[in-house]
């Protein structure tokens, strides 16, 4: 093994990873925001007791958690023209695939965190003539958001990792500007290693947080 | 059938606060109240007795549709709550709901304080997000209630800090200070340590001074014969024996009131 | 505008998705099985008690878990070989990169379920004279393993999901075959949908076997 690595080609494209980043970025912030509300609702309508809407929502979850993000995107970048007759960007259609992916997995947690509270927290709230969404905003989410933020922090480094996959419907996140700029330079090994690199370096801190947070609840909990 | 209706108590003409007319409630199959007929009147204290199971908490649920009756009628001073639907069970609209709720408060067993707020934003809580009463208004009031309760200087703690009678207290004051017109106490103090339960008891016992309406559940007959103006001994999900607490608590007419009473051998008036 | 959906290219070419099908269920297995190996041996790795062992199990368990598996296809596919000299099939670089992959989350469900032993299990084989070695073997893995199955079967279908990657190392598993026949008949939507369809059924089947696993394993956690 004397391969001789080049990084410095690679570092000398820095610009163009950056600007790969800012997209990877900027599709992490908007499906994860859009997600992390959007889970409520659908979180809300899977534990209720109503019929339709649970069933509506428990297919929403189990359809986009039992098939591959990389066939959700491909599947809504064509779709979306042919029953929408809008074109959207891919930029678009990946953002809203990852967005529409995010929210399921956020709606179990959104669930399991309602679920967690004692039954007596919703009766108080009633009792006092409170509406179910006064009830989530007041009572309800400001108790068990605390207790959700570890499994929201895990399916953010979830779908941190996952943006990776809209380079494959072209849009030039970080790991298209890395398929671009390993054939480029004809340094594949260099380019991939450096860019997992930055994935690592953007993504690891997150899961730190979510253990830091994990020992504090259980600790608090002891 | 020793149900008497106690028509002395309420003047001919008065409107009772709260009508109960064949109140039953099914869960599934198992049918827990089986056709309850009450009429309370202004400032009637009720102490609802009978043993575990004979469906003293779903009746006072029922009354503010924390649970919601299979068939019957429930009105307050004179206008019923809910609709009959299709299967003869009560449907309220959730505005209906919740105007009904700020009318009749609800104590429970376990407080069910709210712990990420202090004491004094657990009471200000209902009159503000509920009644849109602006906060200097509504943080006054809450005092005050605090006050009335004997737990003004606790106002700032949460409801972790304090003992499980002053939490209870708390619960009390929140459920006053949204002004409601009947107050529901489900077994208010079953879950204090014996010290602890005399100090929620004077609590209540000052609300009955001033002449509030109220329906309490409770195993402590002691404090019913001295609280109540009427008693009730509910057995499998009907009124068995009603009247004054002498009649009931001291000459029971029917065997099951007896046989119930009995088992409280040590409790005096 | 309505979308006329049209079926017929699907049926006529059923066959070759069933291939893929077969492909990615392929891959799945044989990375599964070699993640776990890996997985078992990263994880005995972390819980060692010299930190030769310990800091390089923990570095690879981490890195993998907070990089993209697509990064890693890329890599073991265009990078790897640079570096040995030997090139790999897609396939190759694909099991590679996903039992890797997979066997660091694999570990951390090892991890959790042996840390989960009570204390008094450990100091128990310790007071018999067990080495950690033999603790691990007699004492501690029989009683976390039943813990450790559904996590695992979990992290499983996930790999079953990831899989589809390989398509983009022109590997024919179910997903690149779709590719294909989208060009070939311009029927990109019914295909795809068919593609969602037949991973759904497998993995919710799955999924459905799995709950009736745990609810096997809690019964007779209950006994
Ligand atoms: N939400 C519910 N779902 C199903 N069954 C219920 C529900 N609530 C109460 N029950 C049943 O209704 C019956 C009466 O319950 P209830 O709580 O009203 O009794 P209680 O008189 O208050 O008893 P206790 O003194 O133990 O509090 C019981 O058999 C109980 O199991
Ligand atoms: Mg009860």
């Amino acid at each position: 093994m004397n391969y001789s690595f080049q990084f410095g080609e690679i570092l000398a494209n820095g610009d163009l990873l950056l600007r790969g980043l800012k997209l990877t970025v900027l599709l992490f912030v908007l499906a994860f925001s859009g997600a992390l509300v959007c889970g409520l609702f659908i979180g809300v309508a899977r534990g209720s007791s109503r019929r339709v809407p649970n069933l509506i929502a428990t297919a929403y979850i189990e359809l986009f958690r039992n098939t591959p993000v990389l066939v959700q995107l491909i599947w809504f970048y064509y779709a979306l023209p042919a029953l929408s007759g809008w074109q959207p960007t891919a930029f678009t259609a990946a953002a809203l695939g990852l967005f529409l992916n995010t929210s399921a997995y956020c709606a179990e947690i959104w669930r399991a965190g309602l679920q967690s509270l004692p039954a007596g927290q919703w009766e108080a709230g009633r009792a006092i003539g409170m509406s179910e969404w006064q009830l989530l905003r007041r009572v309800v989410v400001p108790q068990a958001l605390a207790r959700m933020v570890p499994a929201f922090t895990n399916r953010g480094v979830e779908l941190a990792k996952m943006t990776s996959i809209a380079s494959t419907i072209t849009v030039q996140e970080l790991m298209y500007e890395a398929k671009m700029l390993s054939t480029q330079t004809f340094l594949p090994l260099e380019t991939f290693t450096v860019v997992a690199v930055i994935y690592f370096v953007l993504i690891y801190p997150g899961t730190l947080a979510a253990y830091a947070l994990e020992r504090r609840l259980n600790s608090k909990g002891a | 059938m020793a149900n008497v209706l106690p028509a002395d108590v309420l003047p001919a003409d008065a409107t009772p606060v709260l009508a109960v007319e064949g109140l039953r409630k099914s869960f599934g199959t198992n049918e827990v109240l089986k056709g309850i007929d009450l009429k309370v009147g202004a400032g009637e204290r009720i102490a609802i007795l009978g043993s575990s199971g004979s469906g003293k908490s779903t009746f006072l649920r029922c009354i503010n549709f924390m649970e919601t009756p299979s068939a019957g009628r429930i009105a307050l001073d004179g206008t019923p709550i809910g609709t009959e639907g299709r299967n003869g069970a009560l449907t309220a609209k959730s505005g209906e709901l919740r105007r009904l709720r700020t009318r009749v408060g609800m104590i429970f067993q376990q407080f069910n304080l709210f712990p990420h707020m202090s004491v004094l934003e657990n009471v200000m809580e209902g009159p503000v997000t509920v009644k849109g009463l602006p906060k200097a208004e509504a943080r006054a009031k809450a005092q005050d209630y605090l006050k009335r309760v004997g737990l003004a200087e606790k106002a700032d703690q949460y409801p972790q800090r304090l003992s499980g009678g002053q939490q209870q207290r708390v619960a009390i004051a929140r459920a006053l200070a949204m002004e409601p017109e009947i107050l529901l106490f489900d077994e208010p103090t079953s879950s204090l340590d014996p010290e602890l339960v005399g100090e929620v008891l004077d609590v209540i016992l000052g609300l009955s001074r001033e002449g509030r309406t109220m329906l309490l559940v409770t195993h402590e007959l002691g404090f019913a014969y001295h609280f109540a103006t009427r008693v009730l001994f509910l057995h499998e999900g009907r009124i068995h024996e009603q009247g004054t607490p002498d009649e009931v608590l001291k000459n029971p007419r029917e065997e099951r009131t007896q046989a119930f009473l009995h088992r409280f051998s040590a409790f005096h008036f | 505008m309505q979308y006329v959906w049209d079926f017929r290219p699907v049926w006529l070419n059923f066959g070759v998705l069933l291939e893929g099908l077969v492909n990615t269920l392929k891959l799945s297995g044989f990375s599964i099985g070699l993640g776990l190996v890996i997985g078992l041996v990263l994880a005995m790795g972390r819980l060692a008690p010299t930190r030769f062992l310990s800091i390089p199990a923990t570095a690879i368990i981490e890195f993998y878990r907070n990089t993209p598996p697509l990064v890693h296809f890329f890599w073991y596919f265009y990078g790897l070989p640079i570096l040995t000299g030997i090139s790999l099939t897609p396939f190759a670089a694909a099991a590679a990169a996903l039992s890797v992959q997979s066997g660091a989350f694999f570990a951390e469900v090892f991890r959790g379920g042996i840390v989960s032993v009570e204390r008094g299990q450990w100091e128990a084989g310790r007071a018999i004279g067990m080495g950690h070695a033999q603790l691990m073997r007699r004492v501690i893995l029989p009683q976390a393993f039943r813990r450790m199955i559904p996590p695992l079967m979990e992290r499983s279908f996930e790999l079953v999901k990831t899989t589809s990657l390989a398509a983009t190392l022109t590997y024919g598993e179910l997903v690149y075959k779709a590719m294909v026949l989208a060009t070939q008949t311009y029927r990109p939507m019914e295909i795809y949908s068919t593609v969602a369809v037949m991973f759904f059924t497998v993995l919710f089947l799955a999924s459905l076997g799995m709950r009736a696993v745990e609810h096997r394993l809690a019964r007779r956690a209950a006994r």
